[in-house]
């Protein structure tokens, strides 16, 4: 089995949000950049699925050099090669563009990915694959199965679950719990440096978006605590100050 | 890639007599891409088995600690620097003790950690013959097999080779039968692998063996009821006729002391670069606090007087951190070109850690007073919920004090650097009488008015220290001349001697690493660093005029004293600072990011 699973690189999950050049680009100082949450439980599933059936993984992300530490955190935890799309990763239909293209090659009978990714969330870019692709894209699943040729996948819906069964190849937005995160062993940290990581240049595609400005969202203020047999007060407050009644 | 070890060129205790140039120095800044995710791994690994099982672990819960070694030992953990012919990975001295570094984020389980790789894994792979390590190191590298050390007797501690545990060979010659008490022993309660220290016959010293636990006679009390790390396994252990093979003998007779000595070398370094991450954890936690708590209407990390907590905790913790990897890394290079010399991989790593064990001491002082004191101001920001269980900061604080007593106490560890110290000089290793004297002579003269060429980064600090180790001579070569050998019974000398060159070593260790990121780092970027500096520096000059002056009033007296004195004056002035407005500087930092203020890994 073949499995492609594309990695974000991302700013890990307690860093402070800032920007620069007019609040137009991202403040990387002083970041420490991840794989994305929800990519690792793909992979983690991939590495799984791989020890279950064989067969090999690559991993794949769009980025700029910088992104190559995560990159190689990937091959450490247990993907065989991975390739890297020389791009920043302006928006999803790029992002989208350049997997596909790579998918197209590739001959591969499973993609696997994140639910979103958890620096923009956009959750778009395996369903633009798949249409690319012309193959099936399922988000968010919480438990992959492959028996045969043809997948049993668990997938969240509002207010519960749907069940289903699915040919391969298709793609998949994991979340948990598909799989637990794995850590890299140290064996898997050192054979990372000998493994393939081959740079590719992007498709002629430009991205589609163009960012003006960033906003941060308004400062939250602190929690007031009203006394409970104060109910004049209460309403007072939700009325002039939260105004929400 | 690991850093490539270059030629030895510094050697262990020199640096009281040395000037060291930064680039000759390691800085952890300097960790391969490839060290810098084993660290990540390694916290990755805490964050995910360690921190929400935290209960479970202090409250011993019968297999958890065990299993938590498991999956260590599965991720390579447990054999980092263990040769990869015996399954290990082989991996640089500083890469172990990264992983040590690291580790001190997990309570408990870093005692555990350290039982097991350090002091219980080490005289096998130091001292144990090749069918010895083929057969435990694979086992006790993959975490299939727990170790254990049993050095200290109820009647035995600081003096340990005093022990009354006895071996005694089988009339058939095939098996010593070991009879003793051993106190206080970590991880005893699931260790599969003892390393104990016995008397054969009426010998004077203690001879090394190698006891599996399935060859019976051995048994335990209850789990000891300690004040901190409390989900490590203490124990006393009994051994009543447990009968070892001659064969598990570990080196030579009577070599158990040696053994128990130079193990302890690498178990003090460890230990020392063992807390950097607890510091750091306990730092954050207390920036996190001091942000979001309120009083009087604002977060306390508004206030100066928890600002100055916050940035000397972040500057204490910059100090045993540049102080450890430098010495890891000037053992490694003297491994390294004493093996290019010819010397068998282990015989390198003993003779280097032998070399160094001045060092090892420092750090070991250092990095558990350094954590003591971090542990203690993180209650204190915490205030009221300091004091409580439901918050972290009451076990940290717990869990902090035990490492100031083993591995050898701060005091023995104190006495013996001075000792050491001393010892060097007299076989000539290292050069105290010409630089003494020198000083001497300077002290007798006009004071020189030359000025350090400020041109030069670091040039005020250097020259601060270049005076400070002039005071560290004095005090030293002065109190050596006054006692010969006798000085040994002055303890509370050495001590002030003591700390005098664990400050001087730290304060070096800082500048030279701030000089070499300054070469790399933006004027801004570098300006945490250089703050964290003078902060340390100007601390530790007060230090040691104080260390100083009290040691030459315990046994100067008239114009020798004044002398002494004066010298100590001279050689500890500097220019004045504003440390309100660094700390300041330090903590607003800390402040903006809500954690330590740099990250490496
Ligand atoms: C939690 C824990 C885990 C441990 N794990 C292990 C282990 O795995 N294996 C093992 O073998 N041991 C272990 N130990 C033992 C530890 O190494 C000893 O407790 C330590 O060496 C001190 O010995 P002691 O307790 O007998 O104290 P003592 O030697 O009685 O010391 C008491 C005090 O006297 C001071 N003192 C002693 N001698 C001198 C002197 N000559 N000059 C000046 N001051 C002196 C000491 O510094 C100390 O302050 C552990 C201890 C604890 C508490």
């Amino acid at each position: 089995m073949k499995i492609l699973v594309c990695i974000t690189h991302v700013p890990d999950t307690t860093s402070r949000i800032a920007f620069t050049d007019g609040n137009t680009k991202f403040d990387k100082n002083g970041i420490q950049f991840i794989i994305g949450p929800y990519d690792d439980y793909a992979l983690a599933r991939a590495v799984e699925l791989k020890e279950q059936h064989g067969g090999s993984i690559t991993a794949i992300n769009v980025g700029e050099a910088e992104t190559e530490p995560t990159i190689r955190k990937a091959l450490a935890i247990g993907a065989d090669e991975a390739i890297r799309v020389n791009a920043h990763p302006e928006d999803a239909i790029f992002v989208a563009k350049q997997i596909a293209s790579v998918a197209k090659g590739g001959d591969y009978d499973l993609i696997l990915m994140g639910r979103e990714s958890i620096d923009f969330n956009g959750g778009q870019v395996h369903g633009m694959v798949g249409e690319i692709l012309g193959i099936p894209s399922i988000s968010p699943v919480m438990k992959l199965d492959i028996e045969g040729n043809t997948a049993k996948v668990t997938r969240e819906i509002e207010g519960g679950k749907e069940y289903l069964e699915i040919e391969m190849p298709f793609i998949a937005g994991c979340q948990e719990p598909i799989a637990e995160w794995k850590i890299p062993n140290m064996r898997g940290i050192m054979s990372a440096r000998t493994k393939p990581l081959n740079v590719i240049d992007p498709t002629g595609d430009n991205p589609m978006n163009v960012v003006e400005v960033f906003e941060m969202p308004p400062a939250k203020s602190g929690v007031k605590l009203v006394e409970p047999d104060n109910l004049e007060e209460l309403v007072k407050l939700l009325k002039t100050e939260a105004k929400v009644i | 890639m690991e850093a490539i070890a270059k030629e030895a060129s510094i050697k262990g205790g020199e640096f009281i007599v040395r000037e060291t140039e930064a680039e000759e120095i390691f800085i952890p800044e300097e960790f391969s891409e490839e060290q810098k995710m084993m660290a990540a791994a390694t916290q990755d690994f805490i964050n995910q088995e360690i921190n929400p099982n935290i209960s479970r672990m202090d409250n011993l819960e019968e297999g958890f600690m065990s299993s938590l070694m498991e999956k260590a030992g599965q991720l390579g953990l447990l054999g980092v620097t263990v040769p990869e012919e015996y399954g290990g990975l082989g991996m640089s001295f500083n890469t172990g003790m990264l992983i040590a570094d690291i580790v001190a984020a997990a309570g408990s389980f870093s005692t555990a950690y350290g039982a097991h790789t350090g002091i219980g894994t080490l005289p096998i792979l130091y001292y144990g013959t090749e069918e010895q390590r083929q057969k435990y190191l694979p086992l006790l590298a993959s975490g299939e097999w727990k170790a254990c050390y049993c050095l200290t007797e109820p009647d035995a501690g600081s003096d340990a080779n005093s022990g009354k545990t006895k071996a005694k060979l089988t009339e058939d010659g095939k098996h010593y039968l070991i009879n003793g008490q051993k106190m206080w022993i970590s991880n005893a309660g699931f260790a599969d692998l003892f390393i104990v220290f016995a008397k054969i016959d009426d010998d004077k010293n203690l001879t090394a063996f190698l006891i599996e636990k399935s060859f019976g006679g051995i048994t335990m009390n209850e789990e000891e009821k300690k004040l901190g790390i409390k989900g490590s396994s203490t124990r006393q252990v009994f051994f009543n006729d447990c009968k070892v093979p001659v064969e598990n003998m570990l080196s030579e007779r009577e070599n158990g002391f040696k053994i128990a000595v130079n193990v302890l070398n690498v178990g003090r370094i460890k230990l020392g670069c063992g807390v950097i991450n607890g510091c750091k954890y306990v730092t954050t936690l207390a920036t996190n606090y001091a942000n979001e708590r309120k009083q009087f209407g604002v977060s306390i990390s508004s206030f100066g007087a928890i600002q100055t907590k916050l940035a000397n905790m972040a500057a204490k913790t910059y100090a045993v951190e540049s102080a450890s990897y430098r010495a890891g890394q000037d053992i490694e290079d003297l491994i390294s070109s004493l093996k290019e010399e010819g010397l068998e991989p282990a015989q390198a790593k003993l003779k280097a850690m032998e070399q160094f064990a001045i060092e090892c001491a420092i750090i070991k002082i250092l990095g558990s007073e350094v954590l003591n004191y971090i542990a203690d101001e993180g209650v204190q920001v915490y205030g009221g919920m300091g004091f409580s269980e439901e918050a972290p900061m009451a076990r940290a604080y717990r869990d902090a004090r035990i490492t100031r007593i083993y591995e050898g106490t701060n005091e023995i560890n104190r006495m013996l650097l001075v000792g050491m110290i001393l010892k060097k000089a007299l076989k000539g290793e290292i050069d105290l009488l010409g630089p003494a004297m020198a000083v001497g002579k300077e002290l007798t003269s006009v004071p020189s008015f030359e000025q350090p060429d400020l041109s030069q980064p670091m040039a005020q600090e250097k020259d601060t220290l270049r005076k400070l180790k002039k005071s560290a001579l004095m005090v030293a070569g002065k109190a050596a001349e006054t006692f010969g050998p006798k000085l040994n019974d002055e303890q509370e000398i050495l001590m002030h001697i003591a700390d005098m060159l664990i400050e001087i070593y730290a304060a070096e260790c800082v500048i030279l690493r701030t000089e070499k990121l300054m070469s790399r780092y933006s004027e801004e970027e570098a300006k945490l660093y250089k703050d964290m500096t003078t902060l340390y520096l100007f601390d530790a000059v007060q230090k040691i005029k104080n260390h100083g002056d009290e040691a030459v009033a315990c046994f100067a007296t008239g114009d020798e004293l004044k002398v002494l004195l004066m010298g100590m004056k001279r050689f500890t002035k500097t220019e004045p600072v504003n440390t309100k407005e660094l700390r300041r500087s330090i903590a607003g930092k800390m402040i903006s990011v809500n954690k330590f203020p740099y990250t490496l890994y």
